[in-house]
């Protein structure tokens, strides 16, 4: 399985565990990712705060970086896979753009790559029972809530998720490294996402109330797939101690990948979640 | 004789500004019936000055200045939440950022001023690197407001400590061709 690759800024930086574990458990699978040459940043929630014609055309650049290839592009970052998608979608719809972007940026679009989700190449393209098979050391007494955040599944008539309120494609995946997934009413509520540093109140508010009803729901840990989400949710708790994983890290856990990896990656969060694997006998 | 209850005549500010936000944004915003849903649904309603349905009652009836200057297209996150559960298929979202977007060009001071300032500095970091770099846009956004230091010194700390933000981050080759974006949006 071939795949065009589209990292993302946090996939270096804030969300640096997330990019590693990422490349670690597609690797497991046997998920070849083709890292997009020279890629930019999609402008996030800023591109489209200020410009939206600026928003529209930084995600076109990307998605006329894979058109050559003619590969599906696979995106891990739920904030660049809606931006792509969004932009994507207007290349196919609006021809006037398409026409001037490929003029513009030098690229000739043919629309045979589709922009897909980790989670949806993992559920529909490598299968729950591959995942599972992959498993080594099930995750047995990791008790998870599944965390999808805002943008994930939103909206819904572009991402064609199974179900905007209720998604369940991370509960699946969750579920094939052997954790017990335990249900929520929170999955797809926001964490105040790009207020992170400018009104972090609000952060404060929304990611406490999250963590709190992760803990009512008999959670021992929470699982995201978004570097946004991870950092408000890692690094403003009130003393709950509610360790954060990203998805990729567990397959890696789960998946066997050395212990040294899955240390670099997990020393990562502001809340150590390795005390918890120790205690679950995991490493 | 009961006293009859006398309507208070509705006022359009400014039927322009309705057609302008419609034509926009894409966005049927004629058809809201005022369910409310994507008040009670916003997660950051909360800290809004005019909840998101009051916001689209508002370009109804051409309520431009009220709204340009408000709090709540700038506390918008862009979640979507709104747009997803909207039974008139309005994405409220698409219509906040197009009223962003028109307080700028009208030169109206952003009311929330720290929201502002880090989607600026976070897109001019872009603009010079075609990536963000996290220290030139903290670097840029502190400057801009010098008073968050204070506030987020905890957070970046942390951020500092676990090695999160203070990569070395080297720039692609074609930053002319996001610079011509940049160009063309007039950022």
């Amino acid at each position: 399985m071939r795949y065009s690759y589209y990292p993302g800024c946090t996939a270096e930086t804030t969300a640096y565990e997330f990019g590693r574990s990422t490349e670690a458990a597609c690797e497991a699978l046997g998920i070849e990712l083709v890292e997009l040459e020279d890629w930019n940043c999609c402008g996030a929630t800023s591109a489209h705060s200020l410009s939206l014609q600026l928003n529209y055309e930084l995600s076109a650049r990307t998605v006329g970086l894979g058109q050559e290839a003619r590969l599906d592009m696979v995106v891990a970052c739920p904030g660049c896979y809606q931006r792509v998608l969004n932009s994507d979608h207007r290349l196919r719809t609006d021809e006037a753009f398409r026409h001037e972007m490929e003029q513009v940026l030098g690229f000739e679009y043919n629309g045979q790559g589709q922009i897909r989700h980790l989670l949806d190449v993992l559920t529909n393209d490598v299968s729950l029972e591959a995942v599972r098979e992959k498993v080594v050391k099930p995750l047995t007494g990791l008790r998870p809530v599944p965390y999808y955040g805002c943008v994930l599944v939103r909206p819904p008539a572009l991402t064609g998720w199974d179900d905007a309120e209720h998604p369940a494609l991370m509960d699946g995946v969750i579920d094939a490294l052997g954790a017990e997934v335990m249900d929520w009413s929170h999955k797809v509520d926001c964490c105040g996402a790009s207020l992170a540093l400018n009104r972090s109140d609000v952060v404060i508010t929304l990611s406490n109330k999250l963590v709190d009803n992760a803990i009512e729901a008999g959670a021992n840990c929470l699982v995201t797939v978004c570097g946004m989400c991870h950092l408000n949710l890692d690094t403003r708790q009130k003393g709950q101690n509610l360790p954060i994983f990203y998805l990729t890290e567990l397959m890696g856990l789960a998946f066997g990948s050395p212990p040294r990896d899955v240390n670099k990656w997990m020393k990562k969060h502001a809340v150590d979640g390795r005390p918890l694997i120790k205690s679950l006998e995991l490493v | 004789m009961g006293t009859m209850a006398v309507a208070t005549p509705v006022v359009i500010t400014d039927p322009i500004f309705t057609q302008t936000v419609q034509a926009r944004s894409h966005e049927p915003v004629m058809r809201c019936f005022y369910c409310q849903k994507c008040s009670i649904g916003c997660p950051t309603a909360f800290a809004m000055d005019y909840q998101p349905a009051q916001v689209l009652k508002m370009v109804q009836l051409g309520q431009k200045e009220a709204l340009l200057s408000s709090r709540a297209i700038w506390l918008c996150i862009g979640c979507e939440t709104c747009g997803a559960r909207c039974p008139n298929d309005i994405r409220i979202n698409n219509v906040m950022d197009v009223l962003k977007e028109m307080a700028l060009e009208e030169g109206v001071k952003p009311a929330e001023k720290e929201v502002y300032a880090l989607h600026r500095s976070f897109l001019n970091s872009i603009k010079r690197f075609g990536r963000v770099n996290e220290m030139t846009m903290i670097a840029e956004y502190l400057f801009r407001v010098p008073l968050k230091l204070l506030d987020e010194l905890g957070v970046g700390l942390v951020l500092i400590i676990k090695g999160k933000v203070l990569h070395l981050w080297s720039a692609i080759e074609e930053r002319d061709k996001v610079r011509e974006l940049y160009r063309r949006a007039g950022m």
